[in-house]
């Protein structure tokens, strides 16, 4: 346009982000002081006597007390699943097991709000999307799977797929429900038993889930559900009662799990850490693009192993985009995560917000520019603005290193080619994001990039039929789908 | 500020992607509006109003009744505002403008044959004028959709820059008849014409065509305004109509508007809703604010 003075406009939006607090109720959860191990059906004290406390990211107040499973539990836990399997779970028809998981999932959909609020209150997480995301995709893993359980010879024709017995599974704090969902609707629809441990910051959903489970009567030890940390994790993965390993998690611990299973005959499925690429060429429909971006990096306080953590922008269109993304920043509502308005909640805990803090150190260090919304935030509590860094080098470890909050490094790229390399040129592979007006653009990109999940003109999707893992270093194997079936199965 | 306006290629303007435009726009009816901010919301959306008669049986007596309506929406309620404007045929402008005296409430005529726009240039210039002439405050054209499919975007953008001119000082709202134009681009695309060649106001439509106002249409149209106010400084006032018959979608507009344009726009200068029975609906959403009980419809004056 010709010579407008434009660098004096500014939009306001103070006032949208200024409404009146709307906080969805805490009396609905119900919480009890202290929660022992899910042990063949029945709540048991732990063997190590220990207990460590669950807190409430965004005001650091206790929750409750979760028991410490050491070797001994490990142990028991493991012998419960492994009894489970070859008296009861292997023998039960894939029929009577698909009308337990529907089970499960219809009394994850009945108790939906209180699920909800307690998985916001122990994790951080926006109401509005443990409510309109978190719970209910969680209930329909349970739906799609429990429709696969009699159907496994449909899905491997001539294969006679059978189960592999005891997994056990691990699984991480940024959707603590719905990975268990992830973990257990297919290995219960293929008929293994499970010991699941939630990670130990948010351990609370998973143990709200194992009431459910023992009120939907699965028999004893089918799934065992046991809290603890680092230590209890290991336990699990060294038992060698185990015959299955699903890990959800960062790349250093996958790579110490790899390295622990070699030379046992464990099955194993790694998914882990990514640093992917969302791409906007300028055919753009720029708008919905940055709302994609916005999602993409700001959803889940970019706790997200899938998050679009790069942003590619074609350089004819880098201005305008940038100052899209900034103003949409601007309103996004940052703070207590049981306002029901609430966009960005709080970080999950302390020390997963001093590596945010290391890493927003990092990109000044290095030289990038570093934009926050303008929002105040809660002085109590983990909190961390809306970031994004311009000016930012493929060499820049915010470019490269996977950083788990709301942290955005952007680039800018000028043929296709070009950013097919740099969009590649990281040591994960789990996902990236094509924005694009031309459908031939999409598939020669979907072709050439090197990640498991592609999305095009759209971010963060999730579906229980449609697979999901990485390439490289964000791991192997995949969940959902048909896939997911084929990780819990010999075939 | 306000620089010399290049006119842009409009065979080539911003893409919408539709899945996109239409999730945004349902992420805005997530907002939970409380207390007082609902409260300075609904009185907010009340004084947005474009109270609106567009009717073959429209007569004197109706006229006289709805701007008394407009200067008195519920005296049982102390303290609240009137609507911006009422929106009558060119017909009954000098009876509205008699009617309202100095409210204060402005008097906006359609014009150039409407709904449908299918007249000679001449016939429509002249509509506006007549309107003008009865001293209409603001102009609510249509534009020449049929032009506009055909491609003839000069047409249309020619058309638009002629009846700015007829309307002197009037402002002037374009009507895009966004039901009839059937894709988000071409919303877009009719946006950008209507404001670089003149408009004040873009409006979605007509509320003689269904569907009328949508949420996502309106954001197109407001992120078209805010694409054309960084391009050139200026700004451009939005007008939804047809549709928005509930205090709650009218919130939800406004949480819209807030989030996009931002608070320079939350006022009936950059904003209104055109409508006929939504303020009734806000009537009786702030009663139930002050007593807690909804009332029956018969409260509330019916005109």
């Amino acid at each position: 346009m010709a010579g407008v003075k434009k660098n004096n406009l500014r939009l306001k939006f103070d006032s949208s982000r200024n409404l009146a607090p709307a906080p969805e109720s805490k009396s609905i959860a119900n919480i009890a002081d202290r929660y022992d191990l899910f042990i063949n059906g029945k709540f048991e004290k732990p063997s190590s006597k220990k207990y460590f406390d669950t807190i409430n990211p965004a005001t650091e107040e206790k929750l409750s007390s979760v028991a410490e499973a050491n070797n001994a539990d490990v142990n028991k836990a493991v012998s419960a699943a492994r009894t489970a399997y070859e008296k009861v779970w292997k023998k039960t028809s894939a029929k009577e097991r698909a009308k337990y998981i529907y089970r499960i999932a219809r009394m994850i959909q009945e108790r939906a709000r209180e699920l909800a609020v307690i998985e916001t209150l122990d994790g951080g997480k926006p109401i509005r999307e443990s409510r309109d995301f978190d719970v209910p995709t969680a209930a329909n893993h349970f739906f799609y799977y429990a429709g696969w359980a009699d159907k496994l010879e449909y899905a491997f024709p001539n294969k006679n797929p059978q189960p592999l017995g005891v997994a056990g599974q691990i699984i991480p704090w940024n959707f603590p429900l719905l990975m268990a969902a992830w973990k257990i609707a297919p290995a219960l629809a293929t008929g293994n038993t499970v010991v699941l441990k939630p990670a130990e910051t948010t351990p609370l959903t998973a143990l709200k889930l194992a009431e459910i489970i023992q009120e939907a009567d699965l028999p004893p030890g089918v799934v065992n559900i046991i809290t603890g940390a680092g230590a209890t994790g290991a336990a699990i993965v060294n038992h060698p009662d185990i015959n299955k390993i699903a890990f959800t998690g960062s790349t250093d611990v996958g790579k110490i799990i790899q390295r622990a299973v070699a030379g046992s005959d464990k099955k194993v499925t790694l998914e882990l850490g990514g640093k992917a690429a969302n791409i906007i060429f300028d055919d753009a429909p720029l708008d919905q693009a940055v709302e994609g971006v916005i999602n993409g990096i700001f959803f889940n306080q970019g706790h997200v192993c899938c998050a679009g953590s790069r942003l590619f922008v074609q350089e004819s269109v880098y201005k305008i985009v940038l100052q899209k993304l900034k103003d949409r920043m601007e309103s996004l509502i940052v703070g207590n995560p049981m306002d029901k308005n609430t966009d960005v909640g709080a970080i999950n805990s302390r020390q997963q917000l001093e590596v945010i803090h290391k890493y927003l150190k990092i990109g000044q260090q290095e030289g990038a520019e570093m934009f926050q919304s303008s929002c105040a935030i809660p002085k109590k509590g983990f909190y961390c603005r809306p970031t994004i860094f311009t000016n930012v080098a493929q060499s820049n470890r915010i470019a490269q290193e996977e950083i788990f909050g709301p942290v955005l490094a952007i680039q800018t790229f000028r043929t296709e080619d070009e950013v097919i390399e740099k969009a590649n040129n990281t040591p994960f592979g789990l996902s990236a994001g094509v924005w694009t007006d031309k459908g031939s653009k999409i598939f020669n990109m979907t072709s050439k990039l090197r990640a498991g999940v592609i999305w095009a003109n759209t971010y963060n999707k999730f579906d229980p039929v449609s697979p999901f893992g990485g390439y490289k270093e964000s791991g192997f194997g995949r969940e959902g789908g048909l896939h997911g079936l084929g990780a819990y199965l010999k075939v | 500020m306000i620089a010399k306006l290049t006119i842009p290629d409009f065979t080539s303007t911003a893409r919408i992607d539709q899945v996109g435009v239409e999730e945004r726009a349902s992420r805005f009816t997530k907002r939970s509006l409380k207390n007082e901010t609902k409260l300075n919301g609904l009185k907010l959306a009340l004084n947005m109003i474009d109270l609106t008669t567009l009717e073959g049986k429209d007569t004197e007596g109706k006229i006289k009744q709805l701007c008394y309506k407009a200067a008195h929406l519920h005296d049982a309620y102390p303290g609240l505002p009137t609507v911006a404007a009422v929106c009558v045929y060119p017909s009954m402008v000098a009876v509205a403008k008699k009617a309202l005296g100095n409210s204060g409430i402005k008097v906006a005529s359609v014009a150039t044959a409407f709904p449908s726009g299918q007249s000679t240039r001449d016939v429509k210039l002249r509509d506006t004028k007549y309107a003008i002439s009865q001293g209409a405050d603001e102009i609510d054209m249509v534009i020449s959709r049929g032009k506009f499919h055909q491609g003839e975007y000069n047409f249309v953008f020619d058309e638009i820059a002629a009846i700015k001119e007829a309307c002197g000082t009037a402002r002037l709202k374009v009507i895009l008849e966004t039901g009839e134009l059937g894709t988000y681009d071409k919303v877009r695309k009719a946006s950008d014409i209507a404001m670089y060649a003149g408009a004040d106001f873009i409006k979605t439509s007509t509320g003689k065509i269904s569907p009328a106002a949508t949420m996502p249409v309106t954001l197109v149209m407001l992120e078209a305004i805010r694409d054309f106010y960084y391009k050139t400084g200026k700004k451009i006032a939005m007008k939804p109509a047809g549709g928005i018959s509930k205090a709650k979608l009218a919130l939800h507009y406004l949480v819209m508007l807030n989030e996009v344009l931002g608070e320079d726009w939350m006022n009936n200068e950059w904003f209104r809703f055109g409508a006929s029975s939504l303020a009734n609906d806000i009537l009786m959403q702030l009663e139930k604010q002050r007593s807690g009980v909804y009332q029956s419809g018969d409260y509330f004056s019916v005109d």
